[in-house]
């Protein structure tokens, strides 16, 4: 039985100053729509039922990549990840993790815009609506429990963007406007950690470009996922470091994604890392340190304490990736 | 939720279709223009039954709404062959067995089409990463890597 989309008002804006207008609308629901992989299933499951989209496709400047002076390198919304993994000019591990998403055809229509700005998944939510009918809406599809969590007020839906988890390694921007301005801010500063409102930007704010500065060191990422062809991460694992001449690392970030509603920074590995060479004690003790922040639910493919395990294991082969040829 | 008429170029035809906003290009070359090649699988993007070409990529029709592909060139399963003569690749699928019960197959196809266009000699691994987004229930894939790289012999002429 064909799953029919529900109706809406399906809106073409030509200019960004037209598209931050129609999503301002007091009166209606308007989702912004990139590619549509995410927003599409969802619509069809009716897990949101907008009564207007507004398309980014026929914006052109939305659309490609440069690089500045300063070799920074800033990538349009609407910029597909299938033209973002075949890109040079892009930093190498950020085009290797869009050619990691998904499949061939949802890259082809997968825009970085809603990558960024994908919404949290969870087993009891990216179902049909009949499933979730029968086993009662949950929190974030407007009923009061969480069923991953019930004793809890809180959504525990994952962050489940293979490019937010490296964009936050790499220290990116995002450049995000609305009628009432636009602002630029760390993609750190985007993301919460809740199932609910995983973006800190106002619903009508359009994510218009990421900045990617330019990198000094090396960096890495490593996606663990049941099927190599076509899954979510059951856990991402992106590190930039920077080590002098004499091998000692100076700079480090660790960030877990599918692991929490938000791409999370493993801190206390991160400063332990920094002054020491990675030896193969200093790698086993960053991965032990990098697996306190993550709490794994029970809400998605394969077990919570498997993937908590797996967290020590991806941050030291990862850690061993950017360490590269050491004493 | 008004009524819109859709530009677009379907293996080479030009049509106009009333649409509302909420159809999908699956929905469109199905029902409205009749094409039932392009098949109808999970509805939610993950089977690849609904592949076709959009401007000569590969995309899933079932994800893709209609409007978003206003003027627009599709190919489907339908537009492989050509006078009257089928597409290498569908020559080797029938030679080889690669399609038991056939319904993931025109999907299957169009991703194929489009690796070989882009990769004329492709490895075994390159076809896999091609038809990563293809799922089949029947066949295990071997017969079907076997013949995309069969027809992509024979398409260099080998
Ligand atoms: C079978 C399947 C497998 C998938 N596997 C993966 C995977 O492995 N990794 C992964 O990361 N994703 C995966 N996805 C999810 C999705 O396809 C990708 O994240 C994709 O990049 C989303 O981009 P889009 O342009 O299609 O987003 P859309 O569906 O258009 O939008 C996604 C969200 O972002 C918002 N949005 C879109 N553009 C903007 C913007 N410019 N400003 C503000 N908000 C915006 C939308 O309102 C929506 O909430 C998968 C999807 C499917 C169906
Ligand atoms: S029907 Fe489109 S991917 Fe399954
Ligand atoms: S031949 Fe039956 S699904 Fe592939």
């Amino acid at each position: 039985m064909t799953i029919r989309l529900p109706a809406f008002d399906y809106l073409t804006p030509e200019t960004l100053e037209d598209a931050a207008q129609l999503l301002a609308d007091p009166e209606r629901s308007v989702v912004v729509v990139g590619g549509g992989t995410d927003v599409v299933p969802k619509m069809k499951r009716r897990q949101i039922t907008p009564e207007v989209l507004v398309s980014l496709s026929r914006i052109e400047s939305l659309h490609g990549i440069r690089i500045d002076e300063s070799g920074a390198c800033t990538i349009g919304a609407s910029t597909t990840l299938a033209e973002i993994h075949d890109s040079t000019v892009v930093p190498e591990v950020f085009a290797a993790a869009a050619g990691d998403v998904a499949s061939p055809q949802i890259r082809n229509s997968a825009t970085v815009g809603g990558n960024l700005c994908l919404d949290t998944r969870c087993n009891y939510i990216d179902m049909s609506d009949s499933w979730r009918q029968a086993s009662g809406y949950c929190l974030k599809d407007g009923g009061d429990t969480c069923w991953v969590a019930p004793r809890s007020n809180k959504c525990w839906a994952i962050s489940s963007s293979d490019l937010a988890t490296v964009a936050v390694a790499l220290g990116g921007s995002v450049r995000l406007t609305s009628v009432r301005g636009e602002r630029l801010i760390p993609i750190e500063a985007l993301y919460n950690n809740d199932g609910m409102s995983y973006l800190t930007c106002a619903a009508d704010e359009i994510l218009v470009e990421l900045v990617l500065p330019r990198g000094n060191g090396r960096a890495t990422y490593r996606k663990l996922r049941r099927r190599g062809s076509i899954d979510f991460p059951l856990l991402g694992v992106a590190i930039s470091a920077r080590f002098d001449d004499a091998g000692m690392c100076v700079f480090a970030r660790i960030v877990l994604g599918g692991i929490a509603s938000a791409p999370l920074r493993a801190i206390e590995a991160e400063e332990f890392i920094v002054g020491r060479q990675l030896t193969d004690e200093v790698l086993e003790e960053a991965a032990r340190l990098a697996t306190q922040p993550a709490r794994p639910q029970d809400n998605t493919d394969t077990g919570s304490r498997y993937r908590k395990w797996m967290v020590s294991v991806f941050v030291e082969r990862a850690l061993g990736d950017v360490a590269g040829d050491r004493a | 939720m008004a009524d819109h008429i859709l530009a677009i170029d379907v293996n080479g035809d030009r049509h106009r279709v009333l649409v509302t906003d909420q159809r999908t290009l699956l929905e469109v070359l199905r029902e409205d223009l009749g094409l039932t090649g392009t098949k109808h699988g999970c509805d939610v993007g993950e089977c690849g039954a609904c592949t076709v070409l959009v401007d000569d990529k590969p995309v899933l029709s079932c994800l893709v709404i209609a409007r978003q592909v206003d003027g627009s060139s599709v190919q489907t399963v339908e537009g492989l062959a050509h006078d009257g003569k089928p597409d290498l690749l569908q020559e080797a699928f029938a030679e080889l067995g690669a399609a038991q019960c056939g319904y993931c197959t025109p999907g299957m196809l169009i991703s194929a089409r489009s690796l070989l266009d882009d990769n004329p000699d492709p490895t075994t691994e390159e076809v896999q990463a091609g038809l990563a987004g293809n799922l089949c229930r029947c066949t295990g894939y071997i017969k079907i890597f076997d013949a995309v790289r069969l027809a992509a012999a024979r398409d260099r002429g080998l």
